[in-house]
């Protein structure tokens, strides 16, 4: 344990590890100093002064963010000088506060309504005009209304050190002192909504949320994002069904309070009007709606045909689908339909990382190591567009432990701008970039080597090799595309056993059935088989669902419950926060497909299945009493013996503006400037660096 | 601007050359003394530099009066990292204007005198921050230094002695709050002028990162006559840990406005009556501003004082940057007050909650007042309000306004009561 000082406060002895703050060493000791602008993990500023402190023998009130605790030092947080310091502060804050809570968003949920209620006086004595100026909007997601700005500088702080963008700064001096965006008069950014999230009072508002509902009056459903597959939890606000807002302000979560913009805002494509509600036949007069029941009926005779002739079935799983869906749908494909042609939109190669890493369970870096490691390699990976999270927690762990970054990509990233070494390469290069660090990576610590898709085969054989070459504790992260690539592959939608791959099935001219599950492989190749009767289970007609014969309404990941499998290899839980009419979630629509085809695969309840899981499936045999409190289990990695595939792994190449075609019925996602971006610095969709980027393949 | 008429009862130091012909050109100055303070400096070890500026006992003329010698001392020489000089020309504290005439009529002592704190603190560099509204100064500046480098007295090799040094002009952007020293330090690097916290102090940590030595251009335009004729003779022209002589701005109603420099412990009413030429029209003395519109207002019968550091502390006030405002019985103490707040309120940098809200909010209050509207219980709020303020603010400025706002009200309240709202005055 590092050295202690021992301390008094408010009569209490209180012993610190040397160095804390007053304000931290008072909060382990449950004495709560108030404060606006301290913010744990962001700079200290010393601004609002609302954590002054009486400290015997000095002799003026002391600053308790900023003084460090000192053996004998006496501290009184509750003096009558403290609490009309307090008091005073208060007032000053006020008297250009509008004090329109009644219509605040964040009423209810302001830091300063609340410091005001505990520390403030009961009246006024300003009685001078407030100054004001009318609120703007700096982007579709973003607006400010000035004069509640309390100038903590807490959203200057989140954008600069958490996110690296630091697209706002202040303008002006004294009293019309105010937050500007880096552009004059907007925005240009990340979107992320950080700032609004950080804002202690009503200043940074929502695009999407303001002025919709009060927040005492919402349900707050703590799920995982369906976006990217860095499986951060966003807490949706949901009222009258409908999903408001998505934030995680208490910070449960691998991720903290980090969101990106489609964790925090891209959830309305929940309630597109092109979504699917109800089965869809393909006619001679086009697509009619058709019931559940004849639906259902249909497909189970078409596939219990095919299944009886021995005809040729192909099955196109979801990076999107729970764990118990795939388990599921991998269970129906192999015991029920007797078929191993399964496969899924493929975008990391696990199966090579995984047999390289034969009986090594402790070789997959978690979330948190990526905020702990000494060092961090990220190899073929624009890792701020596709992986937020994972970014934001390696530049954290450069800002707060001093963690060195190294980057060998094809082009510039944000990591870069904080890497120890980065290193620019041709496609294909990358292990030459890698190699020419190994006399610095050598001297580090521990590392984790965080790798994209261009790392496969013998090139990920040989990135372990040079890993354990090192000398040092290494342990990988495989960055797939999509919320459970992870629950995919390790479910089983892979075609071992001789099963055809997705490129396979989609270029068999014999294909009796092709039956795609939340997936949109023909939007970039074609059908070669003419008479395949084809049924796609999605939320919106895509370019899949308008070649199918039938098409099956499904409910999204906000719409249901189960298990997802993050990037790192991590297994959480999701809960339903809305129900859409109409749609059935894919576990539904395979159970009754088995039930209606007339097979016992058992019950198709998300727990049940996830029962199974953790039996059956290598490494899933997680803490339940975790997954069940909304936590995240990591999984063991396959150990060993994973035979190739046959098939294509490529990434989407999404941006932090894209995911599939669930980011193009998002409106909010398509209304920002920024989007959709590209990977390495490019900006448009024209100038893209690699893959089909918007609208992904997903 | 021009020089006003020297006193006879002036001790000139500093200001010696003010009034020759030519004051400002390295001719002028190389033929009354100039130079010889470095070359003897040279000759000095960095401890013997610092002791003699110890021994002249001469405190910082920007305002604070922090004793010169030991923030020299602070300085680490044997740092890896290279030490910087900058010079707070930022003279900014409303009534002083004794910076500008350093510039303007002795630009060569200047350079000397930072010279000589480049030889004490082992810099080779430094940056003389000029505040935006001395544009014309710079030019001046850059015009002495233009002339220093072509003839050999900074660059390479100065004077033949082996000692590099070379000094910059920067500009402020027109702010009080850059003459704080650290926000000063975030501006010269080309941020948003705020100031920093501390610890880390500039002498550690200052400019970009450096060790800084930063003093007002009146302390370093000191260091020359220190060194020349010796720290205990300088000390000597003062009082005891006041040493030197300082230029005091005399301005208000006097009749001979302008700055005199007077050697520390100089009587104040002498200064006024003699030195100054006396109260205006003859009229009757109200109220002093001891040194700078920051410091607490002395009455009249408080300012039968000498004029050094400590008697002015001792009194509950400063001798600040040497800005000495004279008030007649005429002043209107509500008018002065506003006019002082409507200058911290414009000033306030707003990076802290107390002073940005503070010192609006008691300029509206004070603008009320002055328009007729004012009420009773203003009076005490003022203070009140001051007193929220007061060693709560990030930096000084919060006191600045706060401590003259305090010292009005309380020696003043007379006026307030008499320029009440006539419905306020019945109630």
């Amino acid at each position: 344990m590092a050295e202690t000082v021992k301390l008094t406060i408010d009569g209490r002895a209180v012993e610190a590890e040397k160095g804390t703050l007053i304000i931290e060493a008072a909060r382990q000791a449950g004495i709560e100093i108030p404060s606006f602008c301290y913010y744990e993990g962001l700079k200290l500023q010393a601004a609002c002064r609302m954590c002054l402190v009486e400290v015997e023998k000095t002799p003026k009130l002391q600053v308790g963010c900023t003084l460090p605790v000192a053996e004998g030092m006496v501290v009184h947080t509750d003096s009558e000088l403290v609490k009309s310091a307090r008091k005073g502060m208060l007032e000053f804050l006020l008297t250009n506060h509008p004090l329109d809570c009644p219509v605040c968003d964040k009423g209810g949920e302001c830091e300063l309504q609340d410091m005001v209620f505990r520390y403030g006086a009961g009246e006024s004595r300003f009685t001078e005009r407030k100054v004001h100026t009318d609120e703007q909007q700096w982007s579709p997601v973003v607006y400010f209304d000035a004069p509640r700005c309390i100038l903590c500088y807490r959203c200057v702080r989140i954008c600069d050190e958490g996110m690296g963008v630091n697209a706002l700064g202040v303008g002006n001096r004294g009293v019309i002192a105010a937050i500007v965006p880096n552009h004059h008069d907007h925005l240009e950014c990340d979107e992320c909504g950080m700032c609004i999230d950080i804002c202690p009072v009503g200043a940074l508002t929502s695009g999407t949320y303001r002025y919709q509902t009060r927040p005492w009056e919402m349900d707050h459903v703590g799920t995982i994002c369906t976006h990217c597959a860095d499986g951060c939890r966003t807490t949706l606000g949901v009222r009258n069904g409908r999903i408001i807002r998505g934030n995680n302000r208490d910070r449960s979560g691998i991720n903290g309070e980090f969101l990106c913009v489609k964790g925090r805002y891209a959830f309305d494509f929940t309630e597109h009007p092109d979504r699917l509600l109800s089965p869809m036949l393909r006619t001679e007069n086009g697509y009619e709606p058709v019931s559940w029941a004849k639906a259902l009926e249909l497909v189970a005779n078409k596939f219990g045909a095919v299944k009886a002739r021995n005809g040729k079935l192909g099955i196109i799983g979801s990076n999107h689908t729970t764990n118990e869906e795939n388990f599921f749908l991998a269970k129906l494909a192999r015991q029920g339909l007797g078929t191993r042609n399964i496969d899924h939109h493929r975008t990391g190669d696990l199966t090579t990382f995984f047999d390289a890493l034969s009986g090594r369970n402790d070789a997959l870096a978690t979330t948190a190591e990526l905020y702990s490691a000494k060092a961090v390699l990220v190899v073929g990976a624009d890792l701020s567009q596709q992986h937020p999270l994972l970014a934001f927690q390696v530049r954290s762990d450069v800002r707060h432990h001093g963690a060195h970054v190294y980057t060998v990509t094809r082009g510039p990233v944000r990591e870069d701008h904080q890497a120890a070494a980065g290193v620019r390469v041709e496609q294909g290069g990358e292990l030459a970039g890698v190699e020419s660090l190994r006399d610095r990576l050598k001297s580090e610590g521990n590392l984790v080597i965080a790798f994209g898709d261009s790392i496969q085969g013998e090139s990920l054989r040989k990135l372990i090799a040079f890993g354990d070459s090192l000398g040092i504790p290494v342990k990988y992260v495989c960055l797939v595309d999509y919320s459970n690539s992870r629950g995919a592959f390790d479910m089983g939608l892979i075609p071992r056993e001789g099963g055809l791959s997705r490129e396979q099935m989609l270029a068999a001219t014999d294909l009796d059935v092709l039956w795609v599950v939340g997936s949109n492989p023909l939007k970039t190749a074609a059908l070669s088989s003419t008479n395949a009767f084809v049924v796609v289970q999605d939320l919106f007609m895509t370019e899949t669902a308008r070649q199918a014969d039938l098409v099956l309404p499904a409910a999204s990941a906000y719409e249901k419950s189960g298990t997802v499998t993050n990037v790192c290899g991590e297994v959480q839980k999701l809960k339903q926060a809305i129900k859409v009419m109409g749609a059935k979630t894919d576990l539904e629509i395979f159970g009754l497909i088995a039930k209606e085809m007339g097979l016992d695969l058992g019950i198709w309840l998300p727990d049940k299945v996830f029962e199974e899981i953790r039996r059956t499936v290598h490494g899933y045999n997680v803490p339940m009493p975790v997954i069940a409190a909304g936590g995240a289990a990591a999984t063991a990695p396959l150990n060993g013996r994973v035979a190739a595939l046959p098939g294509a792994i490529e990434s989407a190449g999404d941006t932090l503006f894209t995911s599939g075609s669930l980011s193009r019925y998002s409106k909010l996602l398509n209304s920002v400037m920024e989007a959709p971006g590209g990977l390495y610095g490019n900006q448009g969709p024209g100038d893209r660096g690699q893959g089909p980027g918007a609208g992904g393949r997903s | 601007m021009l020089y006003n008429e020297p006193s006879p009862l002036e001790t000139r130091v500093v200001s010696k050359r003010f009034g020759l012909p030519n004051s400002a050109s390295l001719d002028t100055y190389l033929a009354t003394d100039g130079f010889k303070a470095f070359l003897k400096a040279r000759e000095m070890t960095p401890e013997q530099i610092i002791d003699e500026v110890k021994a002249s006992a001469l405190r910082g003329r920007g305002g604070a009066g922090f004793p010169t010698g030991l923030k020299w001392s602070f300085v680490p020489r044997n740092s890896p990292k290279p030490r910087v000089i900058v010079i707070n020309a930022d003279e900014s504290e409303p009534g002083t204007c004794k910076d500008r005439l350093l510039i303007e009529y002795d630009p060569h002592q200047l350079i000397e005198g930072i010279l000589i704190a480049g030889l004490a603190v082992d810099a080779h560099r430094g940056y003389i921050y000029i505040r935006g509204e001395y544009r014309y100064l710079i030019e001046h500046m850059n015009a002495a230094l233009a002339e220093a480098y072509s003839r050999g007295y900074l660059g390479k090799n100065i004077a033949g002695t082996g000692f590099d040094f070379d000094l910059y002009t920067h500009s402020g952007a027109g702010a009080y709050e850059c003459g704080e020293e650290t926000a000063l330090l975030d501006s010269l690097e080309g941020k948003r002028g705020i100031p920093r916290m501390k610890p880390p102090f500039p002498a550690v940590a200052g400019a970009w990162g450096l060790p800084t030595l930063l003093n007002n251009v009146e302390t370093f335009s000191a260091a020359p006559a220190i060194i020349r004729d010796g720290g205990a003779a300088f000390a000597a022209l003062g009082t005891p840990k006041n040493g030197g002589t300082r230029l005091v701005c005399i301005s208000g109603h006097v009749n001979k406005p302008g700055v005199y420099e007077l050697p520390l412990g100089f009587p104040m009413m002498k200064a006024i009556n003699e030195v100054a030429g006396g109260m205006r029209d003859g009229r009757k003395l109200k109220a002093v501003v001891p040194g700078g519109s920051s410091c607490p207002l002395l009455r009249a019968d408080e300012c039968d004082i000498l004029m050094d550091y400590d008697t002015l502390a001792k009194i509950g006030s400063m001798l600040g940057s040497g800005g000495m405002v004279v008030l007649d019985e005429t002043t209107d103490m509500v008018k002065f007050a506003l006019r002082i707040m409507r200058f911290y309120a414009h000033e306030s940098c707003g990076w802290c909650i107390p002073c940005r809200e503070g010192t609006t909010w008691l300029r509206k209050i004070l603008t009320r007042f002055d328009e007729g509207g004012g009420r009773r219980e203003d009076i005490a709020l003022l203070g009140e309000l001051s007193r929220n303020m007061l060693g709560r603010t990030f930096c000084a400025l919060g006191d600045a306004a706060a401590m003259p706002t305090i010292s009005i009200v309380d020696k003043f309240a007379d006026d307030f009561v008499k320029r009440l709202a006539p419905e306020a005055v019945t109630a």
